[in-house]
Formats: C-alpha cells, structure tokens, sequence
C-alpha cells in the first residue's frame, strides 16, 4: 500500500465533504475489492473515507412488495436474512454463493455494485430484478446503473445508500465459478417480474447486459426447453484463461436453462 | 503396541503450538537493530540490464542501502549453484550458465532479482524499490520448452547453444529397438506434465545477522535443510566459512520440495546484513511466492511401449523433454534425469527400456523438486500408457496389469533401481475391492441415464524414497551423501533430546519419532524432545525431501537408540551386579533375567551420570549416542489408486465420485499421520490433475500469479478420500519403513486422467482437466459419435 489518509466519518453529509475537501478521495465499504487493490499497489488514493461508521447505510426491510437492503449491508447478512430468503430467495442464495466466508462477511452489496466488476455476482441480480439504486443525489434505474467494465451511471463523490429490489413472481440465480478466483465465469439470474421476464448475464461479458431472446422466450414459456436451443454469440464477449468466448457463450444457454428449472422448482 | 509406541497414532505434540498460534516461525523472529529487504524484480523475461540508478531511492525517508550485483561480485560473493551433475549422452558435462544472486548485466525472468534496497522499515524498502531506475533493454523471450530448442530461439545463456542444458539418455537402446522391431503390437501417447507453482503456506523468508565481534553469521531462513543451505552459503557461494555461519531453520509452513533449495533472496540477506552491519530480514510476500520459488513438473513426453502376442511389455521407450527454467536451481538436474527415468519400469516386469530426456533453460522461473520431484512425472507417462495399452487391446486395465506385475523380489529393472519387496497384486485387489470395481458398469449405465458421463482410471504406482545410499547418489552425480544423523542424549533424569539432521516443516517428526523413542526406551511421549533445524544445535545432517525422514532419518535414530541400550544395559548389570547378557530391556525396564531384580530406565540414566557404581574406566560416564546411518537401497513404497469421475458434458465440470488408495509404506509408525500425508498428497495430485497450471504468456509475463487464477485445490474440490494399506516389510532399513509423504501426489494424476480419458474414450489429453477442455473433448466426441 502507499500512504493515505484514513477518515470515518459519522455521517452521509460529513463524507460527502470530506469527499470534496480531498485530493484523490476514495470510499470504502467492506473493503474487499479496495484493500487488494491498494495491497497490491494498483491505486493510490490520498484519503480513504471508510463508510463503515454510518449505522443506517446498513440493514434489510421488506415492504409492499420491495425488499430494500441498505448499502452497507453485508453479504453474509443478505444471505441469513429469513425475511430476504422469503421474500426473494434466489437474493440469498446469490449473496451466500459470494466467494469465502471471511469476504461474505466484510464485503458488501453497495460496494460490489458501486465497483461493478464484470464478474461479480450482484449485477446480475439488481439487473434481472429490475431494482432501484437510491444514491445521495437521486434514484437510478437498474437499466441505467451498470455502464461498462468496472463502470456506472455514478458521479464522482455520489455514494450509493440503498438498492430496492421489487419482489418477483418467480426468481432464480445459477453461477458458473471461476475454479481459481471463484467469482462468476459466467451467472445467469432468471426473474418472472410484473414487467415481463428477465434474464441477466454476468461474468460473460465487460458488463452485465440482458439477454433478449431469452426474454422473449420465457415470456412466452418459462421452461428450460424454452431457452435450450437460443444460441448466444460469443462476440464481444470476455475470453481469459479460465473460459475463451464461445464457452462461455455456451455456458450462458446452460446457466439459463438451470436457472429456469430451479425457478420452477 | 502401547498407547504411544510404533503403530499407535496419539495425537501430534506439535499442533497445540501451531494451531494456537505459538509457532515460531521465520517472520516471528525479530532481531534488534533489523533492516528490511525489498527486492528490485525484473518486469521483463529477457533483458539486458544498463545502468541501475539508485540515487532516487537513497535518498528516500529510511533507506539504508541499494545493493546490486555488482556489489556482490566485489565482494567476491559467488553464483547460485546446481549440487547434482548430469552428463549428456556424449559424455560432456551439462552446461549450467552463471546464476548470480542479483543480476549482472542481464535478466532472464520475470521476477530476477536485480537489486535489493535496505531500509528501516518494508513499507519504505519498497517505497524506495520502486525508485530504483533500471535501464532495461528487453529482448525477445521463450517460454516454452519444446521451442527453446528450436534453430531460431532466443538463448537463456549465450554461451549455451540450443538452450540445451544436457541431452541424456538411462538404459538399454539396443534391446530397446529390438523389443520394438519384434513387437506384435505398438502403443503410443504424448504426455504433457503440466507445470506446478508449489504454494506452501509460508512464504519463503529469512533474516541476515552477523555480529562483528564473532565473526558469525546467523541465517534465519525457511529451510527443509539447514546444513546443506550453510555447507552450500559457505563452500560455494563464498559468505563465511562454515564455522563462521549458523543456519537455523525454525518452525516452517510447509515446502514440498520448494525450500530445499538455496536461493538468491536468503544469501542476499545473510550477505548484506554484513555488508551494512545490521539484521536485515526478507518476508516474500504471496506474489513473489509464484514469481519465484521454483517451479515444479514442466515435461513434454513421447512415449512407446512394445507388447508381445500375449499381451506382455517387452519394451518401453520414451522421450522427454524438460523445462528448467532460466537457471538450474539446487537440484534442477537430477529431478527430470535420475528421479525420473529411474522409475519408468513402474510396477511392471519391462525387459528393455530405453530413455531420452532434454533438458532445457527458457526464460520462466527455475524448475526443481516438487512433491514427488521426477517420479510423479515417470508415474504419469508409465500409468497413462499401460491404461492405454489396455483400452487398444480392448482388456480390463486392471487385467492388463497384473498380466505384467513384477512377481519375485529383489527384482532388477532396466533403469539401475533394484526393488527390494512389493506385493502390487494385493494393492491392486483390495483398492478394487473397496471401490466396488464389479459395481463400476452399473454405475456407469446410472450416470449415463441421468445424461452424465462416468470413468473410472487405476494407477498402480511405485515410487523411489528413502534418499538415498550415498555411493549409489555418487555415481550418479550427486554433490553430496544422502545419510542421515542423529544423536540421542538422555539426560540424568531419564528425558530424552533427539538431535535429528531431518527437518520437520509439516510432517510430524516431533511426534513420530518420539514414538520411536517411546517404544524403544519406553519413556512416555512427552518426556521426548525432537530438536532439529539449527546447525548450531545439531550434528551436520541431510535434511528432509524424497520421504526420506522416516527410512533414513528415523534410522539413524533406532542405530543411536541401540548404543543407548547397549551402553545402558552394560551400566544397567554393574548396578545389579549382573553379567551384561543376562539383563534384559523392555517396556523401560531392565532386568536380570531369572530374577525379579530390576531398574528402571531413569534410575540407569541417573546411575550413568552419576558415576558412582561402575567402573568408568571402562564404561565413560553419561548417555548419549550419536549415529549416521547410510541406507543400503532405496525403498519403494507402491500401491494403487482409483478414481471414479462423473462428467456434466453440458459443462464439462468432472466430479470425483470416489477416490481410492490403498498404499504398501511398510511398517507404520503413526497411521494418523500417514493418512494426513496421502490425504495432503492426494489433494496436491488431484490439483494437478483437475486445477493446477503455472502458464506464462509467450513473452514471458506469469499469467497466473495469484490465487485469482491459479487453481489452488479447495475441501470442495475433493471427495471423502477411501483408504487402505497392504504391508510388505522394507528389508533395506532396521524399521521396516518405506517412506509416504508423496505417495498421493504420485499416485493420483493418472488415475484422475485414466478416469476422463475413460470417460470421455478419448486419448491423448493434457493435464489440467479445465472444465472448457474438458467441455470440449466430451463434445467432440459426440460429434464424431453422430
Ligand atoms: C477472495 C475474494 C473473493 C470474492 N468473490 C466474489 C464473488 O464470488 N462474487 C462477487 O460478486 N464478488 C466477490 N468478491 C468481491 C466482494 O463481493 C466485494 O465485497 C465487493 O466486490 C465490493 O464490496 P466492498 O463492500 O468490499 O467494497 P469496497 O472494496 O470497500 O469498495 C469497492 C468500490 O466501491 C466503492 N464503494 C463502496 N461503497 C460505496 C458506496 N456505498 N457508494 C459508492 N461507492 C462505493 C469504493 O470506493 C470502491 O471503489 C470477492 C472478493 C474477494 C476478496
């Protein structure tokens, strides 16, 4: 790591000025993604502000069909949430597949999507459930967050405060791990939603994108069979590795279809 | 048996330490006044090195020095060296190209020490590392083995053409082609032996101390073999005379094979903690660990194997090719040559066999012993093909195999090793009896139903330890003798210290070997202590690699345990007033044979020191016995392993349904470790069948330098592992033992292979089994099938 100032502050207000006060600022929430990246001297930011102090950025409330989960929220505590599990348990089950213990309990969703990694495995949740990201500054549609590789709809100092995730008729996530980093080689999350049924891909591509054909077909029938023969084109999407492109074109029709059978039940 | 003594499996006295975390290791150790070392590494594969400006990092808050090569060079500080010489066929020595500490003119892989910086603290050495100006002129680069040799390849080292460090050949070429020309039936497969990063829990680490007023210089380092580091740091590299420089090896976390060696991070911190008058200590840090510890595996094989009408081997040939890195490390030469070739018979009655292999520099890290070092890689070429032979003569493996087992001991291969006893027909059955091999078809139909592939591979495998007689070694051009020493010193109060050349850095010698103390001298365990690792404290000693702790180290213990008796016995009659062959000695206590006079072991020990009741004249006071023990073979621990592998050809995800090993290591001394080391070994052997691949992009840059892409295997990757034993007694040592620690990383890769390639009825198929290769061989061969 190189050198930087380290702040915590007490409240949103009073990290959105330090924020503004610093040279080359950066917010940390779990610090799961942040503190490999300064280990490994990839960043150096000149202040750290650790959001980790503000109390109401955290916590889980289910309401008139909406499960809301605080930013700071950590993963292991998505994924033991009784009221998540009831509510959307394919949410769950996705929070609890997120890498090790020891990351599921210091990492956190506003982080995971506030850095959206192509790989990570929220994304593809707050995607296919057609979820609201409420920041210090306004509300963002799911559509409109995620931008590109390790970029979002995000200004520089807006911080992200709760993601609110409209309760779906019928959802589920299937993850294809990287056997190395264990993150999403490929993750396909399969939602029947008021709006129609939605199919988001993480890990497949620079970042995650809905999968139309897919759509179109599980809104006429939600079925495995249904998204079995649709062919995804491997342009365009990543290759490393782990997973050259067309395989992991390949494993979005499998995910899908495993998605939709476990939907199903 | 007793509760503690040979065969009783209490549990390790050492793990109470470690997993309440008193260990004390390498980075536990701070001394006064320490400086910090950061290493100034090497972006670029191939590079000449221009001017190094260090002015801007001198001048950085704590630096207290920048040493390059050249620094040591003036200091008449020499290379790195390789202890084992290989000659080629023509009978030239192998060509080793300086290995300097820290660079001298050139770079040839990423992460080549160039430079160290001193500092006050890490933190700041590395700060200042990065301030540190290298002109680097990079140069083209190879990577891999097979197209180092090639007419138009970059050159490692100038001076040695075609990248070829020797071109050697083991055994008989003449009977060999006979056997291949009278052959009814030819088989052939190329093999590829995927390169390991080894990854043993602690990162390698040391500290330099010298005191001025002494003369000596202390290296704290992470050591399996502390003499062998001083008597290499001393006579060949040139930092002290031997005298003059303490190696001590503390608790270390693991090594397989990869702190064997002497590298050039721990003779930079012993030289310059001379040079600036302070400690100075070098933690790696995980990224450096896959830079640069050395490498393991790395081959490229053709091989053949000639059969008769009935079925029977008559020959074997095989070439390799073998990739040792930019610089041959402490033992890079023998691992592919006489660990390697020397096993190719396997557990078979081959008359002829005939082996090539090429070694070769390219510009990755140093290639040496890893878990198992050359017999893994040998067991893998022999049990890969023998599968094969099988499946073209449309017969069981398993059939196949016995066919041609080695039936009658001492039985001479072609390739120098004389096996001395083995019952692989009794491994071979009671493993297919444990995984129910007759249930496999059913299975089989099962998983088909369900839209799954299922496999099933053996592995009846032997493997060499016990290293090694020490002519036998010298021969064969090792720099050193391959005994170990012990020295067993009972106190007056009847405790015991075991001074033991072996080092224990995971493998339970603190226990094990106190319960060869236990049973021999009857003292309870916790009255014994195992005191290694220190050659300030120890008598020289060879160390701990080949699974030879138990074979050759613990034999030297049971010879100074019988001067012991012997001594003890003597005293033991004068006390008694007995004739020296009337007393007895057991369960702690002597006797006089006939009587119920008795004493007991602490009483003697007393009696020993105290002097007072027989004549020392005669009989020297004290008790304690030091012994060196030279094996008379090697021993040759076999056995078999089967694997039952499930394969979702939608994804091409292998799941190991069942994994069976059944193992003949000879006597026992704790069964609870055994199984930790074959469960451990196993892991490392699936790992390497299924996850594990140190790749290089074609420039040089390691493409897999963390965890986030280097496979390291997890619980969840491996099934609930069934084992068993079979017992032939080694007659080579007084013990009986034959040696475990690397069994299961021998062993396990064909067999998981064996299963996939049955699985799938395909061929040829390298090493790892990755989902998306795996993936694509089942669908090709569903589209062929069509
Ligand atoms: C070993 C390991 C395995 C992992 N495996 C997975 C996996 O399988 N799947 C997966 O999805 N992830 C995985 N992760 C990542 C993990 O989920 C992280 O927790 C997550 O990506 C980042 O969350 P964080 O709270 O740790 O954020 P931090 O690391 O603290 O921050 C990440 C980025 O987000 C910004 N940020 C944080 N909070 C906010 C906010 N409220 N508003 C605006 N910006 C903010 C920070 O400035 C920073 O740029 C893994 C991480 C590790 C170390």
């Amino acid at each position: 790591m190189y050198q930087f100032a380290y702040h915590r502050p007490g409240s949103l207000a009073e990290a959105e000025k330090l924020f503004s006060a610093a040279e080359d600022p950066k917010f940390m929430s779990g610090g799961q993604t942040l503190i490999p990246t300064l280990k490994q001297r990839l960043a150096s930011p000149s202040d750290i502000i650790d959001l980790g102090g503000l109390k109401d950025l955290a916590g889980i409330s289910v309401a008139d069909g909406v499960v809301t989960i605080g930013a700071a929220t950590r993963h292991a505590d998505v994924a033991s949430s009784a009221e998540v599990r009831k509510a959307i348990p394919a949410l769950a089950d996705l929070a609890g597949w997120i890498g090790d213990p020891l990351v599921r309990h210091r990492g956190t969703i506003g982080g995971s999507i506030a850095n959206a990694d192509p790989s990570a495995d929220y994304p593809a949740a707050v995607v296919a459930l057609n979820a609201t990201v409420h920041t210090t500054r306004r509300t963002i549609a799911a559509d409109d967050f995620f931008t590109g590789m390790f970029e979002t709809a995000l200004h520089t100092g807006e911080i992200v405060t709760k993601i609110a995730f409209p309760v779906a008729a019928q959802a589920a996530y299937e993850k294809f791990r990287n056997p190395a980093s264990r993150y999403a080689m490929v993750g396909v999350f399969v939602a029947r939603t008021a709006g129609g049924v939605r199919v988001a891909v993480t890990g497949a591509a620079p970042s995650v994108f809905r999968q139309e054909a897919m759509e179109a077909a599980l809104g006429k029938s939600f079925t495995p069979d249904a998204v079995a023969g649709i062919k995804v084109s491997p342009d365009g999407l990543n290759a490393d590795l782990h997973a050259s492109a067309e395989y992991r074109a390949h494993l979005v029709t499998v995910m899908a279809k495993r998605a939709v059978a476990r939907a199903n039940g | 048996m007793t509760a503690t003594g040979i065969g009783a499996s209490p549990r390790r006295k050492e793990d109470f330490r470690f997993i309440t975390g008193k260990g004390n290791y390498t980075d536990d150790i701070n001394r006064a006044g320490q400086t910090f070392a950061c290493f100034v590494r090497s972006p670029h594969a191939h590079a000449t090195i221009g001017r190094i400006d260090a002015a801007a990092a001198l001048a950085m808050p704590g630096v207290v020095a920048v040493l390059t090569g050249q620094d040591m060079a003036d200091d008449g500080i020499g290379g790195l060296i390789c202890g084992w010489m290989v000659h080629s066929k023509d009978g030239s020595p192998m060509k080793a190209g300086p290995h300097p500490a820290l660079a001298q003119g050139k770079v040839r892989y990423c992460g080549d020490c160039v430079a160290v910086v001193i500092a006050e603290s890490y933190a700041q050495a590395k700060d200042a590392a990065e301030a540190v100006a290298v002109d680097y002129h990079p140069l083209a680069a190879v990577v891999d083995a097979k197209a180092a040799l090639g007419p138009d390849a970059p050159l490692v080292h100038d001076e040695i053409a075609h990248n070829m460090v020797f071109d050697w050949e083991l055994g008989n070429y003449k009977e060999t082609v006979d056997a291949f020309t009278a052959a009814a039936k030819v088989v052939s497969l190329d093999i590829v032996n995927n390169r390991l990063i080894p990854n043993a829990m602690e990162p390698r680490a040391a500290i330099g101390d010298y005191d001025s007023g002494t003369g000596i210089h202390t290296l704290y380092t992470t050591s399996q073999n502390p003499h062998v580091a001083r008597l290499v740091l001393s006579a060949f590299i040139g930092i002290a005379p031997e005298h003059k420089l303490r190696v001590i090896a503390p608790d270390v976390g693991g090594g397989f094979g990869s702190k064997i060696f002497i590298y050039a991070e721990e003779t930079v911190c012993v030289w310059a903690a001379r040079r600036v008058g302070r400690p100075v200590k070098w933690t790696g840090e995980r990224s450096e660990s896959f830079l640069s510890d050395a490498h393991g595996r790395d081959h490229h094989t053709h091989a053949a194997l000639a059969l008769d009408a009935g079925g029977r081997i008559t020959g074997l040939r095989v070439k390799t090719i073998a990739n040792l890195g930019a610089y041959l490390s402490t033992f890079a030469s023998s691992v592919p040559t006489y660990l390697y070739a020397t096993l190719l018979s396997g557990q078979y009655d081959i008359p002829a066999i005939y082996a090539e292999v090429q070694g070769v520099y390219t510009h990755t890290a140093p290639v040496d012993a890893y878990r198992g070092a050359g017999r893994p890689e040998a067991t893998f070429v022999v049990e890969r093909i023998v599968e094969e032979a099988a499946r073209q003569l449309g017969e069981d493996p398993a059939e196949f195999r016995r066919r041609n087992f080695i039936r009658s001991f001492p039985h001479q291969t072609p390739v120098i090793m004389a096996y001395d006893i083995g019952d692989y027909e009794a491994s071979l059955d009671k493993a297919m009896q444990l995984i129910d091999y007759d249930g496999f078809p059913g299975r089989r139909r099962a998983s088909e139903a369900a839209g799954k592939r299922r496999g099933i591979g053996l592995s009846t495998y032997i493997e060499a330890c016990g290293i090694a007689p020490s002519a036998a070694v010298g021969s064969l051009g090792a720099g050193v003798g391959l005994w170990e020493s012990a020295e067993v010193r009972v106190n007056p109060t009847g405790s015991v210290e075991v001074l033991t050349g072996s080092h224990s850095h995971g493998q339970g010698h603190e226990t094990t070997f106190a319960q060869l103390v236990s049973e021999r001298l009857g003292v309870p365990l916790e009255n014994v202590e195992i005191v290694h690792g220190d050659t300030d404290k120890v008598q020289f000693g060879m160390g701990t690699y080949g699974s030879r702790s138990g074979a050759v180290g613990m034999s030297a213990i049971a010879k100074a345990l019988d001067k012991v008796e012997a001594k003890a016995k003597k005293i033991a009659a004068h006390l008694m007033e007995a004739a020296p062959g009337d007393i007895e000695f057991k369960d702690g206590r002597f006797t006089v044979a006939g009587t119920d006079k008795s004493l007991t072991f602490p009483e003697v020990s007393l009696a020993a020191y105290v002097g007072h009741k027989f004549p020392t004249s005669e009989i020297e006071p004290g008790l304690k016995e030091s012994a060196f023990y030279d094996p008379l073979n090697f021993t040759f621990p076999a056995g078999c392993h089967i694997c039952e592998v499930e394969i979702d050809p939608d994804t091409g995800v292998v799941r190991i349904e069942r994994f069976v090993a059944v193992d003949d290591f000879g006597v026992i001394i704790n069964p609870m470790i055994v199984e930790g080391q074959v469960h451990g070994g196993i892991a490392q052997g699936i790992g390497q069948a299924l996850l594990e691949h140190g790749i290089y992009s074609e420039d040089g840059q390691l493409l897999t330098g963390s965890f986030m892409d280097y496979t390291m295997p997890r619980a969840g990757d491996l099934p609930s592992f069934q084992l068993g034993l079979t017992t032939t007694r080694c007659p080579s040592n007084p013990l009986g033992m034959k040696g475990c620690g690397e069994a299961g990383a021998i062993a396990a890769p064909p067999a998981v292979i064996n299963a996939i390639t049955d699985a799938l009825q395909i061929r040829d198929f390298a090493m790892p089994a990755t989902p998306e290769r795996v993936w694509r061989a089942a669908n090709a061969v569903a589209l062929a099938a069509e």
